[in-house]
């Protein structure tokens, strides 16, 4: 049997079952792993001794005993390097657990890898790292998406069941539409932020990337719930994720948002979000027309938010307490600047200067506290549209996984390519992306990605509603034709 | 395009961020029509509209008062690029 195929669930099974163990599991990944990597380069590092020691006493037990988990290089793992792809933060060596691992560790699974990803996670290719390029498994000339492109690439490339990723705009759930993986966002609350790297505070949440709705399901319960070292991660009764799988789409309410079917998609993509849509539809989901009027506001709102945010959270990032310093400062604000200047890649610098530009005196009101003010009607937008339907449904990303380098000298046509995620973030509410069929290009076949949005905190019922949809078309067992 | 408002080498130094006079220009050029883009924001009318600063609000939120454990000091003076005596160690910052 080959191990790397399996889920996570299925991974667990077998462990108690007795038909393998922990140990064969992360050899059948290392073998993985050494024939792959040299394509996917997904991984920043890895450390197979380790895993297996873990994997040698794993309690398989508890409900993720003994699998491994790969985890985006932002978040922090005691003992690990975590750079966040980023220069600045070379040779930086986490001194504790982030609260979402001391939780998957408390399931029993083993944190293990260090994913790529865009710098700070600003980015939507995994192509401002400042590592490595991660490669898109089903036709490696092309970009996995970003920011979370390691940890989609990984799971798709079969090198480990199961990943974490962040999602501020999308990070999530664009890389997994674009790999062909199953991809969460929590709703905003729902789980600790405390030890992810920030960027954009009000926005960023941490959330699993899986081959199956059931393995994301199943990270959910083991990650989520309320952390007393972060103030807003939600105080609320224990619940199940997994409770409403295995149901059919009779009577679900599913909303189309006329705004997120729009010119300028490609039309191969929005002919299989039609599609699988038809298919819901056939298998009894109801579907409702509903109208999200402030989108075209969507992608302005975010990047004045998040880069606000995030020019204050990378302040700390100063050459003094950690990470690089420049060499022979000749005073503090010579240190300061050299450092930053050295330390971070274009993206950030650009989006750093963007957000302190919008924070400044005479320009706040302009910018930053109206895009505050549309966010609310972004919001509202959605809540208006759950009082009529169950989940919106919709496409994840515009467009297929591009050629590597062809976005990169056009920031603004980067970050219209978010459009169909960031409401999401913009709203605090949950969404998911599951594999809805693939496109030929150049010989090779591109996964299409389909959203299922949810209202805050009902992921119990949005993780139903894909999974209903995942076993009607399968699509999510397709395997990238990795040699 | 370049925005005439935005001066991008002193909102940089004001974010503690040097720059070479070629990314000066490049992001200059680059925001600029990032925030062309965005006027649009300018056309909706939010006079009414009460800001959203978090999406799930909560307000006050405290611990209890109970003293935890804390990390050692070596473990954040470990990870440092300059310490001694069990400080940072910084430029000369008076004369």
């Amino acid at each position: 049997m080959d191990l790397t195929t399996l889920s996570a669930a299925e991974l667990q099974a077998g462990f108690r079952a007795g038909q393998f163990t922990p140990v064969d599991a992360i050899t059948a990944l290392e073998k993985r792993i050494e024939a792959v990597e040299p394509q996917v380069q997904a991984f920043l590092s890895r450390d197979f001794e380790a895993a297996k020691k873990a994997a040698e006493t794993a309690d398989i037990s508890l409900p993720l005993g003994g699998v491994p988990i790969g985890i985006k290089d932002v978040i922090n793992v005691k003992g690990e390097s975590c750079t966040a792809a980023s220069k600045i933060l070379t040779g930086y060596t986490s001194p504790y657990d982030a609260t979402v691992i001391t939780r998957l560790r408390a399931a029993g699974a083993i944190p293990f890898g260090r994913l790529n990803m865009d710098e700070f996670a600003m980015g939507s290719s995994t192509e401002n790292s400042a590592y490595q390029v991660t490669r898109n498994p089903w036709d490696i000339s092309r970009i996995p998406g970003g920011s979370s492109g390691g940890s989609a690439a990984a799971v798709a490339a079969l090198e480990v069941p199961a990943t974490l990723g962040s999602d501020t705009g999308g990070s999530i759930r664009q890389p997994a539409a674009l790999c062909g993986c199953v991809g969460l966002k929590p709703s905003y609350g729902r789980v600790s932020r405390y030890g992810l790297i920030a960027f954009a505070s009000s926005l960023d949440q941490i959330g699993p990337f899986a081959r199956t709705t059931e393995d994301c399901a199943l990270l959910l319960n083991a990650i989520a719930g309320r952390d007393p070292h972060d103030s807003t991660s939600l105080d609320l009764p224990t619940e199940d994720f997994t409770s409403q799988l295995g149901r059919d789409l009779k009577g679900v309410k599913l909303g189309i948002p006329k705004e997120y079917f729009v010119d300028g998609m490609d039309a191969r993509v929005r002919s299989k979000v039609e599609e699988a849509i038809r298919q819901c539809e056939a298998a009894g989901a109801e579907l409702v027309e509903i109208s999200l009027p402030h989108t075209e506001y969507a992608v302005s709102v975010y990047y004045i938010i998040a880069t606000a945010e995030a020019s204050a959270n990378l302040a700390r990032l100063d050459g003094v307490r950690y990470g690089k310093r420049a060499d022979q400062p000749k005073d503090l604000m010579d240190l300061y600047l050299r450092s930053r200047e050295e330390g971070f890649g274009s993206e950030v610098k650009r989006r750093i200067i963007l957000g302190t530009y919008v924070l400044s005196s005479g320009y706040y009101d302009a910018y930053y506290l109206r895009a505050q003010k549309v966010r609310t009607l972004i919001r509202r937008d959605f809540e208006a549209a759950y009082e009529k339907v169950d989940a919106i449904v919709c496409p994840t990303s515009p467009d297929l996984a591009f050629p590597i380098g062809e976005r990169t000298s056009d920031p603004l046509r980067m970050y219209l390519a978010d459009i169909f995620t960031i409401a999401a973030n913009l709203a605090g509410i949950c969404g998911i992306s599951v594999p809805c069929g693939f496109v030929e290009e150049g010989g090779k076949q591109l996964p299409v990605g389909l959203q299922f949005l949810g209202k805050s905190l009902d992921e119990s019922r949005l993780l139903g509603v894909a999974d209903a949809y995942e076993r009607l078309s399968g699509w999510n067992k397709q395997v990238a034709p990795l040699k | 395009m370049s925005s005439p408002d935005l001066n991008v080498r002193k909102v940089a130094t004001l974010a503690r961020l040097a720059l070479s006079d070629e990314e000066v220009a490049t992001f200059q050029d680059q925001l600029g029509r990032i925030l062309e883009h965005i006027e649009h924001l300018k056309k909706l009318d939010v006079s009414d509209v009460e800001p959203t600063a978090h999406t799930y609000p909560v307000f006050s939120v405290t611990r209890d008062d109970v003293p935890g454990e804390s990390l050692p000091r070596e473990a954040f003076l470990g990870i440092a690029p300059r310490s001694a005596n069990n400080l940072l160690i910084v430029p000369k910052v008076l004369e």
